[in-house]
């Protein structure tokens, strides 16, 4: 049995598109209107799944799209991060070069490494991914970079300011909320974009038959290197986030846990599916709020990695194909695969 | 460094070496032979350190027993979570593998919390075995750390005897070149798979339970030695016995002393060698192409 | 035609191919040349080196020994894709086709290998004229252009054949490598075959490992034969069956000259 993609690439009619559209656009409005009608407990966890989500995404462009499955990926997500509270200095930073630096940050590490990683295959590559990302953690542990175990705080916030007039300020919750609902639209959007490309194709291509592809005449090694820097980069998005909205960083960002929750996440949505993504991210915060809920558990809500971890066993034994896999049983149409 | 600083490294860093190794062999072992990808490994390491904390008031000073008791239960653990877990594991891809056994992580976290709590633990090396060894000058070495190596020497001779030189090893090194071959012969592979895990896991185990009086027992030891194994088994080779304890040697001398040289960067001098080795031959220093 | 003419210079040269595998040589100083508007066989009992010889001439495993010349470059060093895309194409013994993705979509993405342009990332791969007009080409000569939205892995094994051969023609290339194209076809679908690789023969160099003999000698300009990892014979059709050493060391006596 294998976890193989629900969602593959298949001519669509433009019709088609608007339908299959449609949902994502509805989630968007949904999260939008959201504040207005749930307390601040609930926008921040909607805030917590949005920010996860963009980092689920952009794992799934390396694991679901492409067939690269990297156990470290925490650590863009994590350098990102750190680079936004090392760069902001005292006063608040500009958003417009900051989101870029930690991207590129991140961005750069993952060309290092995914050079050397790529050279391997299978699960050589998993360890080595898991490696590079040790290392990275190492960096800001143990370093005079990082602030040692205890992480480092963010002394404020950045904002986007257009001339002299500050348009957004993530000091302010709410706009730290629209802020993050944007980016992931955005990172949404060009994802979808990107997987129906000609760069998209080759990717699946790849993750079908790698030999084949060459044999056709693809260079795939640089295919894949650039899905791990633009998956890298995407994850940089969503530290930047994670620093602006939690006001500090800690070396536990790079961790295999985190890692190792990212991935877990694509699969509880469903592999192949940027819906999937999303929903794997949201699914995995709420059940670990539940499972860590006191009100719900008593005391046996301290032990929420036990339930959870049995929980994941039983899912990935039982339902490989995710939620997405799921509901697409309920429907049942035959051509509906498409990577959405 | 003078001569007696230089030889207390190297002792420590062969020490650690040889404790790697016995964790990353039962790690290739596993892997060259079912092909399982076992994130969870690491937690067999922690078990065996705990089972020492655990076993220690029931076994007195009776050290030796007490290692062999644990052994016997670490293999036992390992027969029966072949059975009931790892054996369904053998036919789904690497993904599948490396989420379930990094939920299995949880798991045993989660439990090892409820029995033993979260504190920092320390055992006690026994009296036959604790004291220093003097190497000239003020250094002394610890006795144990020395009995350390040297069971694992033991060890590590067992291990090739056993694979080199019996049948059992016979079907070993068959099952790591070609697994089918091995069903075809009509060898009971489920029982050889059950064996070799144990196996593996007794290894692991064997490894916490010597390491824990010269450590010490900590919630996090067990992510921490696997992913140093992970990088030993990156630069040895998949499935190579050998090639596990060249790289296990190699990686303890620059750990060791890289913390010597360069402090605080120590800890990701291991990584710069296995990106060094990436660059030099990726597929590893003895693989059997995996 | 099977005349001995040879219409100039050998587009795919192959000089003294050998392939060691540790203590094993499976190919041993194999010579061969490909011109266009030829089909040169290549036949042998299993075991006699001919899937790595095929792995050799595309680049899929390196040679131990020799040199390969296309158009007179050397290309003995060019990994496969750089191969692929300078004209060298082959399709596999065992079905490579993309099962998930339509019948279309397996040639498209073939046939956009020869134009990449991956950093439009704005534009549709289904958008891209050069390759899907390339593709819907490829599957008419085929004779798959009905079946071009079906999922290929839906399709029967002659079906999936055709595809595989079809993927081979969409990177456009001068040079073709068919691994025993044939293999588990029934009759009226190995005629199809057969006078599509006649009808391909006349632009394009063809090497046709088969073990359908009577195809074999239908189509073939020439036949070489191997054994051990060694050329014995490398003549016309006609020769070749009256070739003693091959009637021995192949044929078997069951076979009339």
């Amino acid at each position: 049995m294998t976890t193989t993609p629900i969602s593959l690439s298949v001519a669509q009619s433009p019709r088609r598109g608007l339908q299959t559209s449609l949902p994502p656009l509805a989630a968007a409005l949904l999260l939008a209107a959201l504040p207005a009608f749930m307390s601040s407990y609930g926008a921040d966890l909607a805030l917590r799944i949005m920010v996860y989500a963009i980092f689920a995404l952009s794992l799934e462009l390396l694991v679901g799209a492409t067939g690269l499955v990297s156990l470290g990926h925490a650590g863009f997500f994590g350098i990102a991060a750190y680079v936004t509270v090392l760069a902001s200095g005292d006063n608040a930073a500009p958003v417009l070069w900051l989101l870029p630096a930690s991207m590129l940050a991140a961005g750069l590490y993952a060309l290092a490494v995914g050079a050397l990683s790529l050279r391997t295959r299978g699960v050589y590559f998993i360890m080595v991914t898991l490696a590079f990302a040790q290392m990275a953690y190492f960096v800001f542990h143990d370093t005079p970079v990082g602030g040692g175990s205890d992480g480092i705080f963010l002394t404020s916030r950045p904002v986007l300011a257009i001339g002299g007039a500050t348009l957004l300020d993530l000091e302010k919750s709410g706009h730290m909320y629209y802020m993050a609902l944007a980016c992931l639209a955005a990172t949404y959007a060009l994802l979808a974009m990107v997987l129906r490309s000609r760069f998209g194709h080759a990717l699946a291509g790849i993750r079908a038959n790698e030999q084949r592809m060459r044999a056709a005449g693809y260079q795939t090694y640089y295919y894949k290197l650039a899905a791990f820097v633009l998956a890298a980069m995407l994850a940089g998005v969503a530290g930047f986030l994670m620093a602006a909205k939690n006001g500090a960083v800690n070396p536990e960002l790079l961790s295999w846990h985190e890692s190792g929750g990212v991935l877990m996440m694509i699969i509880l949505g469903g592999l192949g599916s940027l819906r999937g993504a999303v929903l794997g991210a949201a699914a995995f915060v709420l059940l670990k709020e539940f499972y860590a809920s006191a009100a719900i558990f008593g005391a046996f809500a301290e032990r929420w990695q036990l339930t959870l971890g049995l929980t994941m066993i039983l899912f990935v034994a039982l339902m490989p194909q995710g939620l997405i896999g799921l509901a697409r049983r309920f429907r049942r149409s035959p051509e509906a695969h498409h990577a959405h | 460094m003078d001569l007696p600083t230089f030889l207390v490294q190297c002792l420590n860093a062969i020490q650690y070496g040889l404790l790697l190794f016995l964790v990353a062999s039962g790690l290739t072992l596993i892997f060259g032979i079912m092909g399982v990808i076992n994130l969870a490994h690491g937690s067999f390491y922690m078990i065996g350190a705990y089972m020492a904390f655990a076993l220690a008031p029931l076994f007195g000073g009776q050290f030796i027993l007490q290692l062999l008791a644990g052994v016997a239960l670490a293999a036992i653990l390992g027969f029966v979570l072949e059975w009931v877990f790892f054996s369904y594991l053998y036919q789904r891809d690497h993904l599948q593998q490396v989420l379930m056994t990094y939920a299995l992580i949880l798991v045993f976290e989660e439990v090892r919390s409820i029995l033993f709590g979260n504190d920092v633990h320390g055992v006690t090396a026994p009296p036959w075995l604790s004291g220093g060894f003097s190497l000239g000058g003020l250094m002394t070495y610890p006795v144990y750390n020395l009995f350390a190596s040297f069971a694992c020497i033991l060890v590590a001779i067992g291990l090739y005897f056993v694979v080199n030189r019996t049948r059992l090893g016979m079907m070993i090194r068959a099952g790591a070149s070609n697994r089918d071959m091995v069903r075809g012969l009509g060898i009971n592979i489920r029982l050889l798979y059950r064996v070799v895990f144990a196996a593996g896991v007794a290894l692991a185990a064997l490894a916490g339970m010597i390491a824990a009086p010269a450590a010490s027992v900590y919630p996090g030891m067990g992510g921490q030695i696997l992913i140093i194994c992970f990088v030993v088994v990156v630069i040895g080779g998949i499935g190579s016995i050998s090639g596990a304890l060249i790289a296990s040697l190699l990686v303890g001398f620059v750990d060791t002393f890289g913390k010597v040289f360069f402090a605080q960067y120590s800890g990701i001098s291991v990584y710069v060698l296995m990106a060094l080795i990436l660059i030099w031959r990726p597929e590893g220093l003895k693989s059997k192409g995996y | 035609m099977r005349t001995d003419a040879r219409h100039g210079q050998p587009l795919l040269q192959a000089g003294a191919l050998t392939r060691r595998f540790g203590g094993l040589t499976a190919v041993r100083d194999v010579s061969i040349d490909l011109h266009v508007g030829e089909l040169h066989a290549v036949i042998g009992t299993n075991g006699a080196g001919k899937s790595t010889l095929i792995n050799m001439l595309s680049g899929e495993i390196a040679a131990s020994g020799g040199v390969l010349k296309l158009d007179g470059i050397d290309a003995t060093a060019w990994p496969q894709p750089k191969r692929s895309r300078a004209g060298i194409g082959r399709s596999y013994q065992r079905t490579t086709i993309f099962p998930q993705f339509s019948v279309l979509e397996n040639c498209r993405l073939a046939a956009q290998a020869a134009l990449q342009r991956p950093w439009r990332l704005w534009q549709p791969a289904r958008d891209c004229a050069h390759s899907v007009a390339t593709a819907r080409e490829v599957l008419e000569v085929a004779g798959l252009a009905g079946f071009a939205e079906r999922p290929a892995g839906s399709m029967s094994h002659g079906q999936k054949r055709q595809l595989e051969i079809a993927m081979c023609l969409a990177t456009r290339p001068r040079v073709l490598l068919l691994d025993e194209p044939l293999a588990g076809m029934g009759a009226e679908e190995s005629e199809r075959m057969l006078s599509l690789l006649e009808r391909l023969k006349r632009d394009h160099a063809i090497l046709l490992v088969e073990h359908d003999m009577d195809a074999v000698f239908r189509v073939a300009d020439r036949i070489t034969v191997m054994v051990n990892g060694e050329v014995i014979a490398s003549d016309t059709p006609g020769n070749i069956r009256a070739n003693p050493d091959v009637l021995v060391a192949y044929l078997g006596d069951a076979h009339e000259p």
